[in-house]
This record gives C-alpha cells, sequence and structure tokens, in this order.
C-alpha cells in the first residue's frame, strides 16, 4: 500500500479500482465509440492507446499523466458524466491540461454526479499504480494505492 | 457573495453572484474553477471580433450537450461575439451506401435543431462551418496579441502559433462560455511566460518533411509543451505566405491531434520568433533532434486497423483540416500531372478533397475547379472526422494524408507522394 499526496481540482471521496494509461489519454479517440453507440461500460476505442484500448472505463479510477487531442475532450467527458458512463476518478500524475480541466469542472457543476479530479500526483505515483489495484481517493486529494 | 481566489471587476463579481441569472452565474462559475484549476488570478476581456466553437454536429448522443445550450438560450445567455464553428458532419456528394445513409440519419438526428441553436447563440453565417477559419475566405483571422475564446486544436495551434493570436487549448462549452460571459481565466497561452519554448526542435532532414509526419513526431514527444523549432526555414523559407501557411496549418494540427501542443514557435518565420528570437527558448529547454531515420521511425510506428491490411482503399479523403484554395490548386495540379503520365483520365480510387464552403466558392471559379472535377475527384465541405465516425464506415479500407484523421478513425495514413500514387493507379 501507498499513499500519494496531490492537488484536489474537484475534490470528492471514492473508491475503485484502478485503470492505467501511461501515456497521454486521448479523451474523443477513447469515448467516440461508445457514447456514440450506448456502450454503458465505457470502451476504450483509442487505437493509439496499448494500456487502455478496448478496456471499460466506466466506474474505473482512472490513472493517466494528461489528456491529449482534440478541444472537444472536456465536452465529451461531461457527455460521459451526464450520461453516467464517467470513470469513478481522474488521477493525474502531472498537472491537468485544460482539457480534463473543463470536463471534470463541467461535469461538477452542470451534472449531479461525482467523479472527484487529483493531479500533480507525480510520475511516482504512475510508475507505481497497476491496472486492477484499488484506490481510494480522500476529499484533501490524498490518493491511497492497495 | 460568492468567494474565489481570482480578482473579478464588479460585472464579472455579479455574474457570479447570480445576479444575471442562475445560468450567468454558472457559466461563471464554471470559469472561475477552470481558471483556478491553473493559477489564473484574473479574468481578461476576449478582443477578438469573431469567436469559434468546436462543436458542429449533432450527435444525438450528445443530448446534454444540446439540453444545456437550451438551457443558456432561455435564460438569454447568449454569445457576445458572433462565431465560425467545425464543419458539417454531412454532404449528400461524399459517397455513401444506402445503410451509410440510413445511419448517418440516425446518429446525426440532432442536426438540424443544433443547428437552430448555434443560429440563436451567434453563428456567423450559413457559411461558417470550418475548422480553417482563419483563411482568407472565410475571414474569422485574429490579430497578433488579441486574446481569443477559441476551441478546435487544429485552429488554437494555428492562431496561436502564425498569427500570434493567444487562446488557451479550451475545451468545446468552455470556448462559448468565454464568449457569453466575454472574459476568459489569464493563464497558459495568454500570458508571455506560457508561451515560452521548453523544447528546441532541430530539424536535420536531407528534404522537407512531410508536415504530417513532422507535426506529428512534434506533437507526440513535446506533448502540451512550445516547441521551438530550427531549421525548417531551410525548407520552407522565410515568408508566410499562402503555401508556407497551408504546411504549417497541416504541421500544427498534427502536432495539436498527436500531442497538445497548443503553439509552436518557427525559428525566423512565425510572429513571435521574429520579434523575440531566442528569447522565446527558455533556459532548461530540451532538445529533440529530428532527422529522416527519427521520421521513418515515427510512421512506422501508426498502426493499422483494417481487418485486411492488405484491402484495396475504397475511399480517399484528402483535407483534414479543410484544405487552402492554393492546396486544393497544387492537388490538382499534380493529379493532373501524373494522370497524365500514366495515360488515364480519372482518379482509380473515389476521392473527396474537403475545404470550407467560401474557399470551394472560390476555387470554383478557376480552372483547376473544371480539371479535378474531370478528373473524378469530389469536393465537399464535410468533416472527414465526422463521416468516419460509425461502424459502417470504419470498417471501410479508407485512406488519408491527415495524422489528425488517422488518429481518430480507422483509416490509413500516407504521405502526399503516396496518396498521390495509390489513387491514380489505383490497388493497394
Amino acid at each position: 500500500m501507498k499513499t500519494f499526496k496531490g492537488r484536489p481540482v474537484v475534490p470528492g471521496t471514492v473508491k475503485a479500482e484502478a485503470l492505467v494509461s501511461k501515456g497521454g489519454f486521448n479523451t474523443l479517440a477513447s469515448y467516440q465509440k461508445s457514447l456514440m453507440f450506448g456502450d454503458k461500460k465505457g470502451t476504450c476505442s483509442d487505437q493509439n492507446n496499448p494500456d487502455l484500448y478496448e478496456k471499460p472505463m466506466s466506474g474505473k479510477a482512472l490513472c493517466l499523466p494528461q489528456t491529449i487531442g482534440s478541444t472537444t475532450g472536456g465536452m465529451v467527458l461531461y457527455c460521459a458524466a451526464a450520461l453516467g458512463r464517467q470513470p469513478a476518478c481522474l488521477l493525474f500524475s502531472k498537472p491537468i491540461d485544460s482539457l480534463a480541466a473543463a470536463g471534470a469542472i463541467l461535469a461538477n457543476i452542470w451534472t449531479e454526479i461525482s467523479m472527484p479530479t487529483v493531479d500533480c500526483l507525480g510520475d511516482e505515483f504512475l510508475e507505481y499504480v497497476r491496472t486492477g489495484m484499488t484506490i481510494s481517493v480522500s476529499e484533501d486529494g490524498t490518493v491511497t494505492v492497495e | 457573495m460568492i468567494k474565489t481566489n481570482m480578482v473579478l471587476t464588479e460585472e464579472q463579481q455579479a455574474m457570479l453572484n447570480g445576479e444575471k441569472g442562475e445560468a450567468m452565474a454558472k457559466v461563471m462559475k464554471t470559469l472561475v474553477m477552470y481558471g483556478e484549476a491553473f493559477g489564473a488570478e484574473r479574468m481578461v476581456p476576449v478582443t477578438s471580433k469573431y469567436g469559434h466553437l468546436v462543436t458542429s454536429f449533432g450527435l444525438s448522443v450528445m443530448k446534454p450537450v444540446y439540453e444545456l445550450i437550451d438551457k443558456l438560450l432561455e435564460a438569454g445567455a447568449v454569445s457576445g461575439q458572433k462565431f465560425s464553428v467545425d464543419p458539417r458532419p454531412l454532404d449528400k456528394n461524399v459517397p455513401s451506401s444506402f445503410l451509410q445513409n440510413l445511419l448517418f440519419k440516425f446518429m446525426y438526428s440532432k442536426q438540424n435543431s443544433y443547428e437552430e441553436q448555434l443560429g440563436k447563440m451567434g453563428l456567423m453565417n450559413e457559411k461558417a462551418f470550418t475548422c480553417t477559419c482563419y483563411l482568407d475566405e472565410v475571414g474569422n483571422i485574429p490579430q497578433k496579441g488579441e486574446i481569443l475564446s477559441w476551441a478546435e486544436s487544429s485552429a488554437v495551434v494555428y492562431a496561436n502559433s502564425v498569427l500570434g493570436a493567444r487562446c488557451n487549448r479550451n475545451s468545446g462549452i468552455i470556448e462559448m462560455f468565454g464568449s457569453i460571459a466575454g472574459c476568459v481565466p489569464y493563464f497558459g497561452l495568454l500570458t508571455d511566460e506560457g508561451r515560452m519554448a521548453s523544447w528546441i526542435v532541430e530539424i536535420r532532414t536531407t528534404k522537407l518533411p512531410e508536415a504530417q509526419v513532422l507535426g506529428s513526431a512534434i506533437g507526440m514527444k513535446v506533448m502540451e509543451d512550445v516547441p521551438y523549432i530550427r531549421g525548417l526555414t531551410n525548407f520552407i523559407g522565410t515568408q508566410l505566405d499562402d503555401k508556407t501557411k497551408s504546411y504549417l496549418k497541416d504541421m500544427g494540427a498534427a502536432t495539436a491531434s498527436n500531442g497538445a501542443v497548443g503553439l509552436f514557435h518557427v525559428e525566423r518565420l512565425t510572429p513571435e520568433a521574429l520579434e523575440l528570437g531566442e528569447k522565446l527558448i527558455r533556459p532548461d529547454a530540451k532538445t529533440y533532434i529530428i532527422d529522416d531515420a527519427e521520421l521513418e521511425r515515427v510512421k512506422a510506428g501508426y498502426p493499422c486497423i483494417w481487418k485486411d491490411p492488405d484491402a484495396s482503399p475504397k475511399l480517399c479523403f484528402v483535407g483534414c483540416p479543410h484544405l487552402s484554395l492554393i492546396q486544393l490548386k497544387e492537388w490538382t495540379l499534380r493529379l493532373e500531372s501524373r494522370l497524365k503520365e500514366l495515360n488515364k483520365e480519372k482518379v482509380s480510387v473515389p476521392t473527396v478533397f474537403t475545404a470550407s464552403v467560401p474557399v470551394l466558392e472560390a476555387f470554383n471559379k478557376t480552372v483547376e475547379s473544371v480539371k479535378l472535377a474531370q478528373m473524378g475527384v469530389i469536393t465537399s465541405y464535410i468533416c472527414p472526422l465526422m463521416y468516419m465516425n460509425n461502424p459502417l464506415c470504419g470498417k471501410m479500407p479508407v485512406i488519408t494524408n491527415s495524422n489528425k484523421l488517422r488518429t481518430y478513425t480507422t483509416s490509413r495514413y500516407y504521405t502526399d507522394d503516396e496518396i498521390l500514387e495509390i489513387i491514380t493507379k489505383g490497388g493497394k
């Protein structure tokens, strides 16, 4: 078990199974198919992301460095949240990028769902965490991995 | 009074407090929270004449977005500036089967109602659907130093880099909120500090790099950082003419979609590089050397996810981002010349060249447009990405010279020269 301290961009508490993307998370490419065709599991459709491709994302603790790609990214994340297909939480090793921040904040202000979002967890966090581990997120941005 | 760490003007604070209604309060709260996430201390006014929105498609599944816009319109929270918007997803000129047409009808069932919403929100005009709003024919051309509230990664990176305007890589919806509130949080690429380069990219190739591969290589390496590119002017010169701007348009789109680049500087070429030169480079900047082998390595790494990798292409898209007028003319001349060499009259693979309506109208006044049509090439204002995003089109072996389209769809990337050979000769 290891604990990491980040910055809560959208504070909240949650416990979920980790899903880890070592590379940048392309939000549009990842959610494109699942949003378009009503896949409630949120199966990742980003062919360029070997860590996540064809894995379900809904309800997972998504661990990632940052998001990349199209500027529809935040809106796509907002839609995933409004439709109940969002990850349980977003955990960034690096400072959050503008698209992910937009998605997390839009979901927080314009929907009823809770998607705690923590950034600045450090490179060590992403090196340590593995898909399938259990993640607990605290209100103050403390993330426990076990 | 709602508290924030940011220093707001009286008007902005009143908006946040709900004095202009609940919808406007939520718009301002979103912008404030967005700014706080990046340490912004204040808002700055949006100073460009026009905005640009990324969401152009009435996808039935994007219902939450349309409901949100309805709430804004009902509350009178409309954009304070007119805006252009990304390309439409459908065009009957683009080849599609009966089944595909049925699917499009289902998928984009909200297109008409969404376009009505855009009209009420502040769309420039009916022709303002393009990702290349900054081209002369379209007319949404920000000035150097102007503050924008835009989205569309390829347009943002172009406006920042080639025009010297200032815009963050805003997400869809956020860009609309900035245009509604008339202000955006001051951070990132809006600041002098945020526009400094943390990468030096040295171009050491033996010939002009393919714009789309060069951009891809840079994007995948620097991710969201700002690169300062040296050595490129050896190939593209130091004049920002239409040809050079088209090259930077395509290179920039690839940096933004294969990575998350919002601004690049090209030594002796782009506005801030001309003004400030190497003062733009951070002292701790890293160096990335790009030679022929590196470009080959990057290109060889693109996965091909066609069911049958040896399939003959059924469709070719050229123009993501949309083509400029000079690109349409150059492609026409290259095709004409190659077909003549092959003693052929028409392309052998159904091929679609995409550009904005105003660019296509200008092109249609040229002799090249007649030649292009005679060679069997279709022109369209469509967004190829939107066309491709369904299981039927996704299974088709589609080829493209766009690294952005490759990234988001099942289409297969080829260089311009390779595309020329494939579509003129046919086969694999």
